[in-house]
């Protein structure tokens, strides 16, 4: 049988993302059963009353706690592999239906943060490239490993405190979706997306200076130079086109992690989002809702990871699949 | 006459200088940062001497007090100094991002070096137990670490914190030093320990080891800087250190966000100091790195 190598590559590499995965849920299962404390009476302490030996065995029985640990297992993998997420043991709502009301914000985050940073990173990063060793360079290079130094939830405060005090104004407490007010959903979420676009492009930027570096080394600069091209021409046409893929690759991984790194930023601003969805449902115990949301992001993660190979294979024929 | 005077040759020696002296001239920026270290560690270990106040003195006196010379930075909530607390939450923030970096850091090169003078099907079990690891947030990683373990606390100093710090660094360290020990694995004088009938305990450790020390002491000073902000990041969520100890991270969380516009030196100092000190950890290993071995990528 012949395959295209391409196609056998990508068959390849979904086929491996099954394991990890599969792992993944196996470690969060087994990392949870250990956690102290018991949701049932956490839940049933914070309604408040005295609670019953009876009501606590109720209760769990419910939330299907009382099987052993492998019928849990079983019921959750059943319940994913027919798409199925299961209950908040919080809340009562369908994990599907929270993290989906979350999920807008906390990626539209992440978005702005991507384009903000992809557009300081690239031109900063070429023409600290471009300037080596020249006060430009170390200017930028400083910008790039600040950036990597300051927190980001404190840059949050810090904006929010000068915003506070030089227009005496605080960004809206409230979630808008963009499409009904464009304009009061960008005020509030275009500070976060600062917040954490700042390291974000500091990576970035980083990233881009070293492999334009790296590739005005190639013998194809020298001949393109050779051939008595503007050195604009060189630098724009020949050196970033191939520089690129390491960026893109950072820019990729990066977002993936983005959505981990919001967690903490989510808290200084408010908003209600994934990141603070996990804080919560960790400290609570929330099983189903964890679980649900490590594999969420973990499996995007995982599946960045494969696009971003991917887009290396596609674009780079000197990448040869294995 | 002996035919030794005719012919004398003079040459001079290169004068040996010390590695430290090397580094400090060929790396100025990396030696800025190794002195903001020296400070740091220096004023965390006589903090006693150094801090004007004691941390943990609440005075109602002087609640919310703005800089002054009494005050240096001011005062907290509870009118506790702000420099104080920042100096002796740099011991908490040092102890925490070196202990988390050498226990993860370590733990990890052995992985990374195990994994790869076995090579096989152990190799390929690590690796995958690593893609595991990997495939999380770090911060949600560390964070599930800390719920499962809870509170350890000896003198102060969370040691479960540290455990759920070092966690995410392990699959990163170990797959730098496999790739390292996987060109060592094939030198001759492996063969010629393994001929002579070494143990593979004593080849992994006196053979490969000494070959990746590079590495291990590049990831080693970039992961203090990592575990510096992961502190500070667990602990202004509240899961890592609690009141009363003096934490960077804790000092921008709870009392500090109600004051934000009567006393914003509350939140800008502490923040400054973790940069800072996140800051020169970067420089110091960045420079180390250009220094020892410029084509590791972390």
């Amino acid at each position: 049988m012949v395959y295209h190598p391409m196609l056998r590559y990508i068959v390849n590499r979904l086929l491996l993302m099954i394991p990890t995965l599969a792992g993944v849920a196996v470690l969060v299962f087994i990392l949870l059963r250990m956690m102290p404390g018991d949701i049932v009476e956490l839940k049933l302490l914070a309604e408040g009353g005295g609670v019953d030996a009876a009501t606590i065995a109720m209760e769990r029985a419910r939330l299907g706690l009382d099987k052993s640990l492998w019928g849990q297992f079983w019921d959750w993998m059943g319940g994913l592999l027919r798409g199925d997420l299961g209950i908040s043991m919080w809340t009562g709502r369908p994990v599907i239906d929270e993290i989906a009301s979350r999920l807008e914000l906390s990626l539209q985050v992440a978005l702005m943060a991507t384009v903000l940073a992809t557009l300081i990173a690239i031109p900063l990063g070429t023409i600290s490239a471009i300037f080596k060793d020249t006060w430009i360079d170390q200017t930028i290079r400083l910008f790039a490993i600040a950036g990597l130094a300051v927190p980001s939830f404190w840059l949050g405060m810090i904006i929010i405190l000068t915003l506070l005090l030089t227009f005496n104004w605080i960004p809206p407490l409230t979630y808008v979706p963009i499409y009904e007010d464009p304009w009061h959903n960008l005020s509030q979420l275009i500070w976060p997306a600062l917040a954490v676009g700042y390291r974000y492009s500091a990576v970035a930027t980083r990233m881009t200076r070293s492999t334009i570096l790296e590739v005005m080394q190639e013998d194809y600069i020298r001949t393109a130079r050779a051939k008595g091209i503007r050195e604009r021409i060189v630098v724009a046409r020949h050196a970033m086109r191939n520089a690129m893929l390491p960026v893109i690759t950072v820019i990729g991984l990066e977002f993936a992690f983005l959505i981990g790194g919001l967690v903490v930023t989510e808290q200084v601003f408010n908003l209600n989002g994934l990141g603070k969805l996990f804080v919560e449902t960790v400290t609570r115990g929330d099983f189903t809702m964890v679980q649900a949301l490590v594999m969420l992001i973990a499996g995007f993660f995982i599946f960045v990871n494969f696009v971003v190979d991917l887009l290396y294979a596609a674009f780079d024929p000197r990448v040869r699949y294995r | 006459m002996s035919a030794t005077d005719a012919g004398t040759i003079t040459y001079t020696v290169p004068k040996r200088r010390h590695p430290v002296v090397l580094f400090v001239t060929q790396q100025p920026l990396g030696a800025a940062g190794l002195v903001l270290i020296v400070l740091m560690l220096t004023a965390s270990l006589f903090a006693g001497f150094v801090a004007p106040y004691d941390p943990l003195a609440v005075d109602y006196e002087s609640m919310l007090g703005a800089p002054s010379w009494a005050h240096l930075l001011g005062t907290d909530a509870f009118g506790r100094d702000v420099l104080s607390r920042i100096i002796y939450g740099a011991r908490t923030a040092l102890v925490v991002g070196l202990a988390s970096s050498l226990l993860g850091c370590t733990l990890g090169a052995v992985i990374g070096m195990v994994s790869a003078y076995f090579g096989g099907r152990v190799d390929m079990l690590i690796q995958r137990l690593m893609d595991i690891l990997l495939s999380f947030p770090i911060i949600v990683l560390a964070l599930a670490v800390v719920a499962v373990l809870g509170k350890f606390v000896v003198g102060g100093i969370d040691v479960n914190l540290i455990i759920a710090i070092a966690v995410p660094m392990v699959p990163k360290v170990a797959r730098v030093v496999r790739s390292s020990a996987l060109a060592i694995r094939e030198m001759p004088y492996v063969d010629a320990a393994r001929a002579a009938g070494f143990s593979d305990r004593r080849i992994i450790f006196r053979h490969i080891m000494p070959n990746v020390v590079a590495p291990y002491l590049i990831m080693f000073t970039a992961f203090i800087a990592q575990a510096i902000l992961l502190e500070a990041s667990l602990s202004f969520l509240g899961l890592g250190v609690t009141e009363p100890t003096a934490s960077w991270g804790l000092m921008l969380s709870g009392s500090s966000a109600d004051f934000y516009q009567q006393a914003p030196w509350m939140i800008v100092f502490p923040g400054v100091a973790i940069s800072l000190a996140v800051f020169a950890f970067n420089l110091f290993g960045d420079s180390l790195r250009d220094w020892l071995d410029p084509k590791i990528k972390l």
